[in-house]
């Protein structure tokens, strides 16, 4: 029985192997080791990518929500523990600044037929990094609301407080806004936000003196304390995740949410079909005037590490290309903001990609924005809890920030 | 017992607590020392999916050929521990020369990141140590006095808080004090007051933690003076009684005096373990309104793209020191004794 047992498992995996062998990923040899953050997407991606394994090349995946933690140390050795990074524009800025990332130049050349000119991440003239899908938060909002209240749905923050007035009078709900106000990173990533939509800089042009304590700034926080107004007591602990259960559960109307969350809210198992059916996508609202949507854009994309062999770079590469190609992309819709080749974008990825079509900014790829981000989310609870001024708020934010690019030796 | 006989007793353990304590403090304490090379900055104009800005980014060869000729980085002295993450005395100075009173002085105190985390977690450590100790020896009495056939059970459940992981325990009480879970909702109906919750306010959420850490922190104190109790003389109880002692009494004047050397080690213990609090605030979501020195040393290394090694190895080092400062009474007592019974 036991002996059948293996028999049977042995077959098993002979046969994937068998399979995997069909896939065309043109590899003779070399080793494929991929490290990444752990959501569903990126999961799609490497799925595709360890098809290629064949009896000359192996691919080893390791997706974690720590993989920033992990992935300089991990690039720095030689040969590095992993030849692919999955980055984001924030996280691939300490690779840049470790010089940790092979230019891709000849791969492109080589390999990136099916790559579009946008895809490439670019520093100077090197390519650094190829982006496959595009991220931001934008408007979820309960069209079966709106339409009771018979109001459009709102496109500024200003017209977003004006109908959450409206919900509230009414009686309907309480708390009708939800944003991810949770101290610490997601309330910095809200900050910056708002802050792009106020037209705003982070850092004085071409050095690392911060620039916020200044009118756009104090704008930018008092939006996000005017909107807490309607927000439930509890903002300062909402996560992205946490604010989904509270949509879910009936208890928000309005909230700006991660786009690559839409099929968690829309989905079959979203858990309430009745909402996810009265939900409407939106761009990101703009405030003040401005015609910036107030949201940052992220991109996902993959590096290549610069201490590995020559052909294992170019195994990495071909792999990657595989798990990315215009295929995958049309064969899973809904399970990302693909920036790939004939990707018909279906209606659940609009909301990111209106938001990038009405010309929303980048969130910077700069090698000081890690520590802004880190000084933004400590410095700001303060305010959001009415204990202090706008301006001190973004004075502690500059002198926390200051310290710490300091002793990365980033400024003096 | 030869000092040579000695030696070799006590020498793998001197060996382990070597390299296991004394090179890792040697080592932060350095690093706390030094701070990264200043880098060599250029301006480029980097492009993705969103357009091209330009932005400033580091000229790695450059800056490479800095960190060759100087591996351990730049000296900077006692510089991290001035500035304004740890004990800032810039800024404390000014505080004290430009202020509108001690309430002001506490509030801008209270606005730097050491002080705030040093605030709550002296807070946490002297309110929980106690509580936790005395509802320890209070379960440790009941325990002590219930029939036997129900003992079993009821140390296994006493010690349930200690077995479950503080991180897992926070997060199953995070979720039972949520206004949607069973704890919230129902304080909401107990006090008639829609809006309330113990996440939102400062008050409420130090509360939450420190009964939290008292929950989490009597196990340990019950099961020790569970022990201790087994080993209080039974004739002078009896004689006690005999007198016509009451419970209370007893328990005054025989087993307390008899449980005070591990009333000792146990604040020791406690003392420690309550300084270094931090699994509670990340599984609160409470960085809002709470934070730990220990919770400032994992922020700098976890808490975003960039470690930040030399300004968590200052607090490190800090907290160090401060568990020394906080244990030096004990130690004293201790001393003491040992010299009485010498």
């Amino acid at each position: 029985m036991k002996k059948a047992t293996i028999t049977t498992l042995v077959g098993a995996t002979l046969t994937l192997f068998a399979g995997s062998a069909i896939a065309e990923c043109n590899i003779s040899s070399g080793s494929v080791r991929i490290l990444g953050n752990d959501f569903d997407s990126i999961r799609t991606v490497t799925d595709q990518a360890s098809t290629c394994a064949s009896s000359g090349t192996t691919v080893r995946v390791n997706l974690t929500t720590e993989h920033k933690n992990i992935q300089v140390p991990a690039l720095t050795i030689s040969p590095a523990e992993y030849t692919v990074a999955l980055i984001a524009n924030n996280s691939i800025s300490p690779l840049l600044s470790a010089d940790l990332v092979r230019p891709l130049n000849d791969l492109v050349e080589k390999h990136g037929q099916d790559l579009l000119p946008n895809q490439l991440i670019r520093t100077g003239d090197d390519i650094v990094a190829i982006a496959f899908m595009g991220n931001a938060q934008h408007l979820f909002m309960r069209g079966d609301i709106l339409d009771d209240l018979g109001v459009a749905p709102p496109a500024t923050y200003e017209e977003i407080i004006d109908v959450a007035e409206m919900i509230r009078s009414e009686g309907i709900m309480e708390y009708p806004l939800a944003a991810t106000y949770e101290a610490g990173w997601y309330l910095a990533a809200e900050f910056v936000n708002m802050h792009l939509g106020m037209g705003g800089q982070f850092f004085e042009a071409g050095s690392a003196q911060p620039a916020l304590n200044n009118e756009a700034g104090v704008r930018t926080l008092e939006m996000m304390k005017t909107l807490t107004d309607y927000m439930s007591p509890e903002y300062l602990t909402v996560t992205a995740d946490e604010m989904k259960q509270m949509y879910l559960a009936g208890e928000v109307a309005i909230m700006n949410q991660w786009g690559s969350m839409v099929a968690g809210h829309l989905g079959e198992d979203s858990g309430n079909q009745q909402i996810s059916e009265a939900t409407i996508l939106a761009p990101a609202p703009t405030a003040h005037g401005n015609s910036t949507p107030a949201a940052a854009l992220w991109w996902d994309g993959f590096s290549i590490a610069k201490n590995i062999s020559d052909e294992d770079a170019e195994a990495s590469f071909q792999a990657m290309m595989y798990g990315i190609r215009p295929d995958m992309a049309q064969q899973n819709p809904n399970a990302a903001t693909w920036l790939i080749k004939d990707f018909d974008a279906p209606d659940t990825a609009q909301g990111v990609l209106q938001t990038a079509r009405l010309g929303a900014r980048g969130y910077p790829m700069s090698p000081f924005m890690g520590y802004m981000h880190a000084a933004l989310g400590t410095e700001l609870s303060d305010f959001m809890q009415g204990r202090e001024s706008a301006e001190q708020a973004l004075m502690d934010v500059e002198a926390s920030y200051l310290a710490s690019v300091r002793e990365a030796g980033l400024a003096d | 017992m030869t000092h040579k006989t000695f030696f070799a007793f006590i020498f793998p353990s001197l060996l382990a607590m070597i390299l296991f304590i004394a090179l890792p403090i040697g080592s932060i304490v350095v690093q706390s020392l030094h701070v990264e090379h200043p880098r060599v900055l250029v301006e480029v104009e980097n492009c993705g999916p969103f357009g091209c800005e330009r932005e400033t980014r580091v000229d790695t060869a450059a800056t490479q050929a800095l960190q060759e000729a100087q591996p351990m980085g730049q000296f900077n002295g006692l510089g991290t521990y001035f500035d304004r993450r740890h004990l800032a005395t810039e800024e404390v100075s000014r505080i004290f020369s430009d202020n509108e009173g001690v309430a002001d002085i506490a509030r801008q105190m209270y606005n730097l990141p050491f002080y705030k985390a040093l605030s709550f977690t002296l807070v946490y450590t002297f309110i929980v140590t106690p509580l936790g100790m005395a509802l320890g020896f209070s379960i440790a009495l009941a325990v002590n006095s219930i029939p036997k056939i129900l003992k079993g059970p009821i140390i296994f459940f006493s010690l349930l808080p200690m077995i479950v992981t503080p991180l897992v325990g926070s997060l199953i009480l995070f979720w039972m004090i949520n206004t949607q879970g069973v704890i919230g909702s129902n304080l909401q109906l107990l006090f008639d007051d829609p809006d309330l919750s113990l996440r939102a306010s400062p008050l409420l959420t130090w509360v939450t933690l420190i009964v939290y850490g008292v929950w989490s922190m009597a196990p340990f104190s019950f099961v020790v003076f569970y022990a201790g109790l087994q080993t209080v003389p039974s004739d002078t109880l009896e004689s006690a009684k005999i007198d016509g002692a009451s419970r209370w009494e007893r328990i005054r004047y025989v087993v307390i005096p008899h449980l005070i050397p591990l009333a000792t080690f146990v604040a020791l213990v406690q003392l420690m373990d309550n300084f270094r609090v931090f699994e509670p605030i990340v599984g609160f979501s409470a960085e809002a309104n709470a934070t730990s020195l220990s919770w400032n040393i994992f922020n700098d290394l976890r808490g975003q793209v960039d470690q930040q090694y030399s300004s968590a190895a200052a607090t490190s080092v800090l907290t160090v020191f401060g568990v020394v400062v906080l244990l030096m009474p004990v130690l004293i007592r201790l001393w003491r004794d040992f010299n009485r019974k010498a």
